[in-house]
């Protein structure tokens, strides 16, 4: 738990740090007559935010708050495999929806997902993948009239525009 | 992405990417008459303003009328990419390139955002499409103030010394550029304080927040006919017709003319038929009630530009610009 | 009594069939939109804005009010069931929403919801329809230096009540005013921090890719990390005596809804605050002023009275400077008032006095629309209470297709889409580190608010500070903010000088 904590808030002093970097490409200071630059707010916000971080590490390095479960590990190997799961599978429908568009990959990902995570039947399973994406396509695409992406599958769909708008 | 490598016609009908589904489909509509090509699904009206803002309002006005009047066979979907100021719509429509499902509501921002930072747009390749009006700018001050004149407005900047406030849009956008106009022909300082939009500009005016504002008649339309606002001068070549006595900036013997143009563009390398398809569609809505109702109530000159014209006038317009911004970083302000 | 004859008069108008249909359809429709996570009010508006042409300008204006009426509503939804704000009006709801809910009573959360909206709407229609015209010229008197100071308070209301780790709750909100400040600075023009030149960030960050994010997906995260070993159903059941019961519940909320009421009502009339900081503000109030104030954040009924209560009266509140002044004081009502325009209506001064009849049609249209999206929730509660019976994975599988899908609806872009899951897996780490997400949330939301109105007063000054202790309102609030912002160290400093008396009330507020 306790390099868990260390890690976070070492990233956090490395990201102000970067916000940092960023924000100074505009003038971090206070102008004559004009009040704080426009990299000012940043600016000096992630200074602000590097010390915090710099505390929250100080802190759990000394060991001063060790107290609370600083061995129990950070995650359990089981919650890991599945947090690691949903997150897999979550990353691989979006870069899919970019691929084949929405309508593909939605289906794809509930697949998966409702086989990998849980003790739920092929026939739910299916019914789940298939009722969604036509759900989500009358919901939004026909009603809503918000297309989402549908990649090379665009064409399909020309059929339905016609019938539908 | 892929749009870029096939060059059949059928990536002509305007599909953004990936096509080798689309092919066998699209084929008999891309060989048919140019004048018979319509959109296969809805088109996307980008708008390079936030929602709730002028422009905004326009587009989706824009889009009411169409669907109102059935003028097109497929819905609009107005969609606002404002980050940065516009430079969000441009480079959105940049990637599409040969996309014919794609029309863009450009302000003036079409011309500033692309000079002032670098964002890998050039506005020459951009598919002129139809300029549905151009909006006026007026010089306006609180109706409680004392200053009817223009003479009597410089005279008021010059004794505040620096301190005159002058309510405006982001830095950088058209109130900044009317605002150092001001400035270079009358000798004058003003402190700029830049809001988010021009209804809130002219709220602090008449709140008094600011002393005053270059407001388009839209804006404060509502404030001057509840007087409390009081227009000084018009940034325009001839009188507004709904304020016939207040005087141009020309009259009053400064050449100061600015307007604010809303026009339609499409990505580049838009397939010319779908070009000839949108420029009838805005010239049909040009021609609607609603809207010569509507530009009439809010001083708009509806005068319609297409095609090449459009472009020529698009870009001397940018030309202008630039020597406005160049003008504008010299004097420093 | 011009008032009630006008009244009356509007009354007439909105209770034709017409209307009426127009009313119940756009409230139902509103509440839909509204328990979408990513669909808010603002969307509702924006898309069926011109669908509104087919009916009479009376009709329209009655139907968009509907929709936003019911989008409020239907905010709370998914804020108490999958602890998501759909807008940032609801934010507030989930401190208390999420937590009732998993602890099964997230029958009593809607249904404390609904009638907290319910009275909400209602007082702030009653204070409209009474003081419309002389409260518009309040409005006029914001400028800079006064919203600086209102959001300095809102977020001083809130943080005065943080119990968390100060280092972590400092760090959060730090994040969050940093990751507001992404995009183009509108004082100089200039894009800052867009990382790498993605045009993605040219927009900056919105608040509902983080909120997304964090709440929905880092929620679903951690729900799966912790039910391990456990039935994996979440608690939710809900018996038609629990319902009486949860009537009789808010009965001690009652002071809870009047200051939500008020307090919402007062802030979302001024432009540029809205609902927002209303919500949070009366969640502050309701907090800070309750008998059990260690109950907030476990599950308290007024934990979710307060900010649904507010943001109700906020969202009729901000009518007032747009049919009064033009001025629309959030994204909704300036789409609103840009369907007036559209059919030949001027919002302004003078509306009030050339159309007479539609302004008050609109008025009497709230109370009604009130009436019928406080009566279409209450009846829907058992539909959405059992679609918490779902089991787990299929529960998080539907909601993370609603994260992906509704993440990118508002602004259309996948890059939203990656945001949300990087926002999602960084708010799972950061969660069970103990980190409070709310004020990173807050910080995003209010951090724009807060930098601009801070630089336009100083611009507007000559970068002369005193402004803000110079103008009475803003010095008002900025005392206030101050008071409770000292208060728990006057509290502290109080126990050290007293400490016989001071062991007994520490006790208590442990």
């Amino acid at each position: 738990m306790r390099v868990a904590e260390l890690l976070t808030a070492a990233f956090l002093m490395g990201l102000s740090v970067y916000f940092m970097i960023h924000a100074a490409a505009l003038p971090i200071g206070w102008q004559q007559g004009a009040g704080p630059g426009g990299g000012a707010f940043p600016f000096w916000l992630s200074v602000m935010m590097l010390v915090a971080a710099g505390g929250i590490f100080l802190r759990q390095a000394v060991g001063l708050l060790a107290e609370r479960g600083s061995r129990r590990p950070f995650v359990s190997r089981v919650a890991l495999r599945q947090v690691l799961i949903v997150v897999g599978s979550l990353l691989a429908a979006i870069a899919l929806i970019h691929l084949v568009g929405a309508y593909v990959a939605i289906p794809l990902f509930l697949v998966f997902y409702l086989r990998a995570m849980g003790p739920v039947g092929w026939r739910q399973t299916t019914l789940l993948a298939l009722i969604t994406p036509v759900v989500v396509f009358f919901f939004f695409e026909v009603t809503l009239k918000i297309l989402l992406p549908k990649g090379i599958t665009e064409p399909l769909f020309i059929p339905l525009y016609a019938l539908f708008f | 992405m892929l749009t870029k490598h096939l060059k059949t016609s059928a990536v002509l009908t305007g599909l953004t990417a990936g096509l080798s589904l689309g092919l066998a489909l699209n084929v008999g509509t891309a060989t048919a008459q140019a004048a018979d090509w319509e959109p296969n699904k809805p088109f996307e009206m980008v708008i390079m303003a936030g929602q709730g803002g002028g422009a905004d309002r326009l587009a989706r006005l824009f889009q009411s009328i169409i669907q109102k009047n059935d003028l097109s066979p497929m819905p609009v979907l107005p969609i606002n990419k404002g980050g940065g100021s516009g430079a969000e719509a441009l480079r959105y429509l940049q990637d599409n390139a040969g996309d014919a499902h794609k029309v863009m509501a450009t302000l003036n921002s079409y011309y500033t955002t692309p000079l002032r930072t670098d964002i890998g747009v050039d506005i020459e390749e951009f598919t002129p499409i139809a300029r549905m009006a151009v909006d006026t700018f007026v010089l306006w001050v609180n109706a409680d103030s004392d200053i009817a004149t223009l003479e009597d407005y410089v005279a008021a900047v010059k004794a505040a010394g620096g301190a005159w406030k002058m309510g405006g849009t982001g830095t950088g956008q058209e109130d900044s550029l009317v605002t150092a106009m001001l400035e270079t022909e009358f000798g004058i300082e003003m402190t700029y304080v830049p809001f988010a939009g021009g209804g809130t500009v002219a709220k602090n005016l008449v709140g008094g927040h600011v002393d005053s504002t270059v407001n388009n008649p839209s804006e404060q339309m509502a404030f001057w006919k509840a007087g409390k606002s009081r227009p000084i001068a018009a940034f325009t070549e001839e009188r507004i017709q709904v304020f016939p006595e207040v005087p141009t900036m020309r009259e009053l013997g400064h050449d100061l003319v600015y307007a604010m143009q809303r026009s339609f563009v499409g990505p580049p390398d838009m397939p010319v038929e779908a070009q000839i398809f949108y420029t009838d569609l805005f010239k049909a809505l040009s021609e609607t009630e609603e809207w010569q109702s509507y530009a009439a109530e809010q001083a708009l000159v509806s005068d319609l530009l297409t095609g090449e014209e459009l472009q020529a006038y698009l870009l001397a317009e940018r030309d202008l610009h630039a020597k406005l911004l160049e003008a504008m970083g010299e004097s420093g302000s | 009594m011009e008032i009630l004859q006008h009244l009356a008069d509007g009354f007439a108008l909105s209770l034709l069939p017409l209307n009426l249909a127009v009313l119940l359809l756009g409230v139902t429709v509103g509440l839909f939109i509204g328990a979408m996570p990513g669909l808010g009010s603002v969307n509702g508006v924006a898309i069926l804005l011109p669908i509104t042409f087919l009916v009479p300008p009376a009709s329209a204006i009655i139907f968009l009010a509907a929709i936003y009426y019911g989008a409020m509503y239907g905010g709370a939804i998914s804020s108490i069931l999958l602890g998501i704000p759909g807008a940032s009006t609801a934010v507030a709801t989930t401190f208390d929403g999420r937590p009732m809910a998993q602890k099964g009573q997230a029958g009593l959360a809607l249904i404390a919801a609904a009638v907290g909206s319910f009275v909400g709407g209602t007082v702030s229609v009653v204070l409209f329809t009474l003081f419309a015209a002389p409260l518009a010229d309040v409005a006029l008197a914001f400028g800079p230096a006064e919203e600086f100071a209102l959001v300095l308070l809102a977020f001083t209301t809130f943080l005065a009540l943080g119990g968390d780790d100060v280092f972590k709750t400092v760090l959060m909100i730090l994040l969050g005013l940093v990751l507001s400040t992404v995009g183009l600075d509108l004082i100089s023009g200039q894009p800052r921090l867009i990382f790498g030149d993605l045009p993605g960030f040219y927009s900056g960050i919105s608040f509902l890719v983080l909120a997304i994010g964090v709440y929905g997906i880092g929620e679903i995260l951690w729900t799966i990390e912790q039910t391990q070993h456990k039935p994996q159903v979440m608690p939710a059941r809900i018996r038609f005596s629990e319902l009486a019961a949860g009537f009789r519940a808010l009965g001690t909320s009652l002071k809870a809804m009047a200051s939500g009421s008020l307090l919402g009502y007062f802030v979302g009339m001024l432009p540029a605050a809205g609902a927002t900081p209303a919500s949070l503000m009366a969640y502050g109030v309701a907090k800070s002023t309750s008998r059990k104030p260690e109950q907030f954040g476990k599950g308290a009924v007024e934990g979710v009275v307060a900010p649904e209560t507010a943001n109700n009266a906020a969202s009729t509140g901000s009518l007032l400077p747009m049919l009064t002044l033009g001025i629309p004081g959030s994204p909704t009502t300036a789409l609103l008032l840009g369907g007036m325009v559209m059919w030949g209506l001027m919002p302004g001064p003078m509306l009030f006095i050339e159309q007479p009849e539609f302004v008050w049609g609109l008025i009497s249209s709230l109370y009604t629309a009130n009436l019928f999206a406080v009566a279409i929730n209450l009846a829907l509660i058992p539909l959405f209470v059992w679609s918490l019976r779902i089991p787990l994975p299929v529960l998080s599988a539907l909601v993370l297709v609603l994260c992906i899908v509704g993440g990118f609806t508002p602004n259309q872009k996948m890059h939203d889409v990656w945001l949300i899951a990087g926002f999602g897996i960084a708010g799972y780490l950061l969660h069970k580190l103990d980190y409070p997400l709310a004020p990173l949330v807050l910080a995003l939301v209010l951090g724009p608010l807060m930098e601009k109105s801070l630089r336009q007063a100083l611009i507007a000054a000559q970068g002369d500070v005193t402004t803000f202790v110079e103008r009475p309102i803003s010095a008002t609030f900025i005392a206030i903010a101050l008071l409770l912002f000292l208060l728990p160290l006057i509290r502290k400093l109080r126990r050290h000088l007293l400490p016989g008396r001071a062991a007994a009330s520490s006790r208590s507020s442990a």
